[in-house]
C-alpha cells in the first residue's frame, strides 16, 4: 500500500544523472548539492550560458523544496526528516531534467496544483510582464520570494512545468515536478 | 557612515557599502536560503546613509547567480537608493552581465523598468 518511492526514483534515474538526493532538505545538504553540480557543469566544459541556466533553475528547484516540504507521513517509510523531499538531476541527450518529489497533505494540493496550472497556462510575455508585477508591487513573504520561484523556473527555460500527483494514504499525495532545460 | 564590507561566501556576494565615497558594491552570487536575514543589515545601513547622503552615489551590482528569494531584497535596496535620488542627490546604478547571460540582462531590465534612477546596463566578456 502507498506510493512507491523506489519505483518513482528509478523512473526518474534515465539518462546521465549527475546528482540524486533523498532526504532532509537542510540548507547544508543545499550547499552539498550545489558545489556537487557546479563542479560537474565545469568538468563538462559546458556551455557558459547551458551552465548558468541549469545552475540557477537548480538553486530555484531546490529551495523550492527547503521552503514548502515537511516532515513526510509515517506510512511512507523513509526517514522521519524535518523536510523530506527528493531531487534529482539527469542529462538526457540534448536536455536536463531537474525531477523533484516529495509528499504534500491532501488539503494542501489544490493551492499547488492551481498555481502550477496558472503559470502553465501563461505566454513568455505574460509571464515576464507578470513576474515584474509581483517583484515591484508585493511584498516580501517570511520565505522571501513572493512567489516568484515557479515563475522564474518557467521563464528561463521557457518550458512547463510537468507535474503528478500519486496516491499515498488518505491524508498525503506524492507530488512529482519535472524541470526540462533544454 | 561606517563602511561595511561582506567577504563573498559560497551563498552571498561580497558587499561593500562605503559612506565616506559613496559606494555600493555587490557582486558574486546571491542564493542564501533566507536572504531576508543576509540584506536586513544592508538594508538598515541604506536607511541610515539615506539621512545624510553624499551628493552623488555610485552602485556597482555583478551578480553571477541570484535566487528570487534574492531578488526582491535586491529590489529593496534600490527602492532606498531611489529615496535618495528623488531627494535631490545623484545615484547611478550600473548593472554588469556576462555578455551571453540573458537571464542576467533581462533582470537588469527588470529592474530598470520599476525603479526611477538612473541605470546602466553593462556589457562584460566572457
Amino acid at each position: 500500500m502507498g506510493f512507491d518511492l523506489d519505483k518513482w526514483i528509478a523512473q526518474k534515474m534515465q539518462g546521465e544523472v549527475i546528482l540524486k538526493y533523498v532526504g532532509d532538505v537542510s540548507s547544508d545538504k543545499i550547499t552539498d548539492a550545489l558545489d556537487s553540480i557546479e563542479s560537474y557543469l565545469n568538468l563538462k566544459n559546458e556551455k557558459n550560458k547551458t551552465r548558468k541556466k541549469v545552475y540557477n533553475v537548480f538553486v530555484e528547484c531546490i529551495q523550492n523544496l527547503f521552503h514548502h516540504v515537511d516532515i513526510p507521513p509515517v506510512t511512507a517509510k523513509v526517514d522521519l526528516v524535518p523536510k523530506f523531499g527528493v531531487i534529482i538531476l539527469a542529462r538526457d541527450n540534448s536536455f536536463y531534467r531537474i525531477s523533484t518529489g516529495n509528499f504534500v497533505l491532501i488539503d494542501k494540493i489544490s493551492i499547488i496544483k492551481d498555481r502550477i496550472d496558472q503559470v502553465n497556462s501563461l505566454s513568455d510575455e505574460e509571464v515576464r510582464s507578470i513576474y515584474r508585477d509581483i517583484l515591484g508591487n508585493e511584498e516580501i513573504t517570511l520565505k522571501g520570494g513572493g512567489g516568484l520561484g515557479m515563475l522564474d523556473i518557467v521563464r528561463k527555460t521557457g518550458n512547463k512545468l510537468e507535474y503528478m500527483l500519486y496516491p499515498h494514504d488518505n491524508e498525503y499525495l506524492f507530488f512529482s515536478l519535472d524541470v526540462y532545460i533544454s | 557612515m561606517e563602511t561595511i564590507i561582506r567577504e563573498g561566501s559560497p551563498k552571498t556576494p561580497y558587499v561593500r557599502l562605503d559612506g565616506e565615497k559613496g559606494l555600493i558594491e555587490i557582486k558574486g552570487r546571491s542564493i542564501p536560503e533566507n536572504s531576508v536575514e543576509f540584506y536586513k543589515p544592508l538594508i538598515d545601513w541604506l536607511d541610515s546613509y539615506g539621512n545624510q547622503p553624499l551628493d552623488s552615489t555610485s552602485v556597482n551590482v555583478q551578480l553571477e547567480y541570484f535566487n528570487t528569494s534574492s531578488s526582491k531584497c535586491i529590489l529593496d535596496i534600490f527602492k532606498k537608493l531611489e529615496l535618495i535620488y528623488k531627494k535631490g542627490s545623484k545615484v547611478h546604478i550600473n548593472w554588469y552581465y556576462e555578455e551571453d547571460d540573458e537571464d542576467m540582462f533581462e533582470a537588469g531590465e527588470d529592474y530598470q523598468s520599476i525603479i526611477n534612477i538612473p541605470f546602466t546596463m553593462i556589457e562584460m566578456e566572457e
